[in-house]
């Protein structure tokens, strides 16, 4: 789980950094990543056209290194590890994603209501917050799918609920801090109803950050997912999944070491990009430059 | 000493930014004897900052400093190594900084950081070190040093803060004392004690650098005056001659915007407000006599009398503006006696009775903010509220906006119940009162164009095109063309955002406005412009105003009738003109004495209130 280690965001503090920053140029870093993301999602989103047939058996074929005809090798029933890392970038990004984004949108309501909803609920909400928060991400959902069971859909929830009470957390601070903020007073005193001092300022000042600090956590996500997988808790076979990959992998390391070093890879990579990315888009929200 | 211990000649100072070199000096020069006070006067920008710091070798990272003369003690400071800059520093030249809170180290305590300079130079160790400590606290005027020697700077008030930095400064007894805006966050009275102390070591033989935007505290404090605009020295000569017969415009029209104590009270008047111009004179854009040649060309310094120079090529000309303030009250077209103007009823629009709160302090007692304070805002009047800081001022103008609810007593709106009724009843109320504070910026919505800030007041029903021209015509109200509906107020200027809020206050049609210190953190042209605008509006509109601040001087060119308050309580209500003509009360008297006044001239050691000495123990 990322901490978030950034002090309550200042909207106004960000406003005027932004106001004053000279356009920034383009660093290598960043513009790498988001390259990769990029290939990364038109994978997930059209395997058909990088790769085909993820699930072509041909035992003659077995364990074959890197080479000519199948770039990254071949797996112990002779399948192309190329289209099973393309055909698993879906799932594995599902995962990362869908978690990170079903998190965010649980965490907001949380945070939002451990903010504003008075001593009794708010603070109910926020204690449940610490008490989930006590035990680590990735026990937190070993301990759901126990409960739900394995499946990507189940891999999800179950990270959704090991990442929401940070967000909550985060949300919550940003909240306060928001509407403690003399806009926030100057839109009680020209007599705004609640309802809409919520929607039109407390919210949209709330969510902005929000979705930066997402797109930290989607990495993450990403590994507690491939971690599930890992396990055999995440998507099943014959599905290709990345963490699933790797932990097959583990069985032929004497025969074939890559075939563990590109699911690695994959995984390695992609929340590396992603956080990355996260943290530039962070720096740029927040006026400063990337540390 | 013969020669000056200070020479600055030719001096120019260039920033290389992105967008091109930003030159924050150009040619500026000036002498400094010892036992002299010189304070250079500017507003933010105005490169006055940057022109001391030269003299510490701390111009700023990347900064270009090229000068004819640069010397300090008779020795070239163009050559110094970063080694010898430290060995000046702290030693020879003493700096003070504006805001002691964040220049002292929080971690450190107090006699730790006024023994720094004396263990750094090797001037003083050991138990000798913590004795001279203790007597140069005792000396910056800290009462019961050796208690204070042990605390961190969270434990002290801002004056005494300021004056532990000040003990800092003197400890290694340079020959050089920068004071940069010393007393800008500090009360009045506390700021009086901290501009003797400075004057006492003036008198002791320490020339003295202020840095200050105020020229009441400039008036009082200084032997010569540098007046800069623009990164320009524009105006140069002796404070008394100089501020009582300005030669350059930028000089008359800082002058004419001070409001002060003395004098008539006049309409506070607006200066054009513009940046500063390109090419030629930077005044020119804002200067009533500039014509083709200033436009085109930079004035040459030229002597303008006895020891003073000027860099205008109009010097003394009578523009059409009021130069000096007259002795006598005048009938210039532009001095507008304000109270003839507005009749205030006798209706009381707030009504506020007895009202009392408390609040909890961190340590768990119980402070009284404010405590039976009544008074009545009329129909049309402006009613000033002034005392220093922690006196209750804002804590009763967020009982008057009904932000919180008293413990006790009560406030009415029009003669109806305002406080203590369910915020559902009082909502549809909220636009007859409204509020301008002193931080507009942060008063705004971060992502709200000006467009959606000043609409946000406006009755819902109002949509598209006529919402944008109902915002443009309050925009063009205050001032603003309709060119900035699509800004972001970060991107607008101070006084521009000001006038933002002060269109937004007006946009639902208040009776009441509640000002909390609107003024004072602008530059004083700036801080003319907006209270010209505050009274013209209220000219125009009837609204009433709660006037909070704590520069007397606005307050009086401002308001109607005056309330006073101290530790949570009023002390004197009544008619400005009483209050801070006869003050009665002896708080009054004393809060009044610590103002520093223009044409007061230079004052000898002022017996210092000895009142707010105490600082939590």
């Amino acid at each position: 789980m990322t901490a978030p280690t950034t002090a309550p965001y200042d909207p106004v503090r960000a406003a005027e950094a932004r106001s004053r920053a000279p356009r920034r140029q383009l660093r290598p870093g960043p513009v790498l990543a988001a390259a990769f993301l990029v290939l990364v999602c038109a994978a997930a989103a059209f395997p058909g056209l990088l790769a085909h047939a993820p699930d072509q058996v041909d035992p003659a074929a077995a364990l074959r290194g890197p080479g000519a005809g199948h770039l990254f090798g071949t797996d112990e029933l002779g399948r192309d590890v190329l289209a099973r890392i393309v055909y698993g970038a879906r799932p594995s990004l599902l995962v990362g994603a869908g978690s990170t984004l079903l998190a965010g949108l649980a965490g907001a309501a949380w945070g939002l209501l451990g903010a504003l909803g008075g001593r009794m609920a708010g603070g109910a909400a926020m204690r449940a917050a610490d008490v989930l928060l006590a035990f680590p991400a990735i026990l937190m959902a070993l301990l759901v799918v126990a409960v739900i069971g394995p499946g990507t859909r189940n891999a999800v929830l179950a990270i959704t609920v090991a990442l929401a009470p940070g967000f909550a957390r985060v949300v919550r601070v940003q909240a306060l801090v928001v509407r403690g903020s003399p806009y926030v007073r100057a839109a009680v005193n020209l007599g705004l109803p609640p309802v809409r001092i919520l929607t039109r300022h407390i919210v949209p000042n709330v969510v902005a950050p929000l979705l930066v600090l997402a797109t930290v956590n989607v990495g993450t996500a990403i590994i507690a997912g491939a971690s599930l997988s890992f396990l055999g808790l995440g998507p099943q076979p014959p599905d290709p999944e990345w963490g699933a990959m790797l932990a097959q992998a583990r069985d032929y390391l004497d025969a074939s070491w890559t075939l563990a070093l590109f699911p690695g890879a994959a995984i390695t990579l992609t929340v590396m990009s992603a956080t990355v990315a996260g943290r530039a888009l962070q720096a740029r929200y927040e006026g400063r430059d990337a540390a | 000493m013969s020669g000056p211990l200070a020479e600055v000649a030719g001096l120019s100072v260039e920033f290389p930014t992105r967008r091109g070199v930003v030159r924050a000096v150009r040619d500026a020069g000036f002498a400094l004897h010892a036992g002299e006070c010189l304070a250079v006067v500017g507003e933010s920008g105005s490169g006055k900052s940057v022109t001391a710091r030269t003299l510490l070798g701390l111009a700023g990272p990347g900064a270009r400093v090229r000068a004819d003369t640069l010397s300090f003690e008779g020795r070239d400071l163009r050559a110094l190594t970063p080694r010898e800059w430290r060995r000046l520093r702290g030693r020879r030249i003493g700096y003070v900084l504006q805001d002691a809170l964040t220049s002292l180290d929080p971690l450190r305590r107090v006699g730790d950081e006024v023994a720094e300079p004396l263990e750094v130079h090797g001037l003083a160790t050991g138990d000798d070190l913590d004795d001279q400590v203790v007597a140069l606290l005792a000396e910056a005027g800290v009462p019961d040093p050796e208690t204070r020697f042990l605390q961190y700077p969270h434990e002290l008030s801002g004056g005494l803060r300021q004056r532990a930095l000040i003990a800092s400064a003197i400890a290694a007894r340079p020959s050089l004392l920068i004071a940069d805006e010393p007393t800008t966050a500090l009360d009045v009275t506390v700021q009086a004690q901290v501009l003797d102390l400075l004057d006492a070591r003036r008198r002791d033989g320490t020339a003295v650098l202020l840095i200050s935007h105020d020229l009441a505290v400039v008036a009082r404090m200084a032997d010569r005056v540098t007046i800069m605009y623009g990164g320009l020295v524009v105006e140069e000569g002796p404070a008394a001659d100089l501020l009582s017969s300005p030669a350059h415009p930028y000089a008359a029209d800082l002058l004419a915007a001070v409001p002060d104590l003395d004098g008539p009270v006049r309409e506070p008047r607006a200066v054009r407000p513009a940046p500063a111009s390109p090419s030629g004179c930077p005044y020119a854009s804002r200067c009533g006599l500039a014509d083709d040649r200033c436009r085109g060309e930079l004035p040459p310094p030229v002597p303008y009398g006895p020891g003073r120079t000027v860099r205008c090529f109009h010097p003394g000309e009578d523009a059409p503006r009021p130069t000096a303030r007259p002795a006598v009250p005048d009938v210039a077209p532009d001095v507008v006696p304000v109270r003839a103007s507005t009749v205030a009823s006798e209706r009381a629009v707030v009504s506020v009775r007895g009202i009392a709160k408390r609040f909890r302090s961190p340590g768990g007692s119980w402070r009284r903010a404010v405590d039976g304070v009544s008074f009545e805002l009329r129909a049309g009047e402006a009613l000033g509220l002034v005392g220093e800081s922690g006196s209750g001022k804002s804590t009763t103008a967020r009982i008057v906006l009904a932000e919180i609810a008293p413990d006790a007593g009560e406030v009415l709106l029009d003669g109806e119940a305002w406080s203590g009724v369910r915020e559902r009843e009082r909502r549809p109320r909220r636009s007859r009162i409204q509020l301008v504070d002193q931080d507009p910026l942060s008063s705004f919505d971060p992502r709200f164009t000006v467009e959606r800030v000043v609409g946000e007041g406006l009755p819902r029903g109002l949509t598209g095109a006529r919402r944008r021209e109902r915002v443009a015509a309050l925009l063009g109200e205050v001032g603003l063309g309709p060119e900035i509906l699509d800004r972001l107020p970060a991107r607008l200027s101070g006084g521009q955002r000001q006038r933002v809020a002060i269109a937004r206050a007006l946009a639902p049609g208040p009776e009441v406005i509640v000002c909390d210190e609107p003024v004072s953190a602008l530059d004083v042209t700036v801080q003319a412009q907006i209270l010209a605008l505050l009274a013209r509006l209220r000219r125009e509109s009837g609204v009433s105003l709660l006037f909070i601040s704590h520069d007397v001087g606005v307050v009086r060119q401002v308001c109607d009738r005056v309330a006073v308050m101290k530790d949570g309580s009023l002390v004197e209500i009544g008619g400005v003109a009483a209050v801070l003509g006869a003050p009665r009360a002896p708080y009054t008297r004393a809060l009044l004495a610590a103002v520093p006044r223009l044409h007061a001239g230079r004052r000898a050691a002022v017996p210092a209130p000895a009142m707010d000495l105490k600082g939590p123990t």
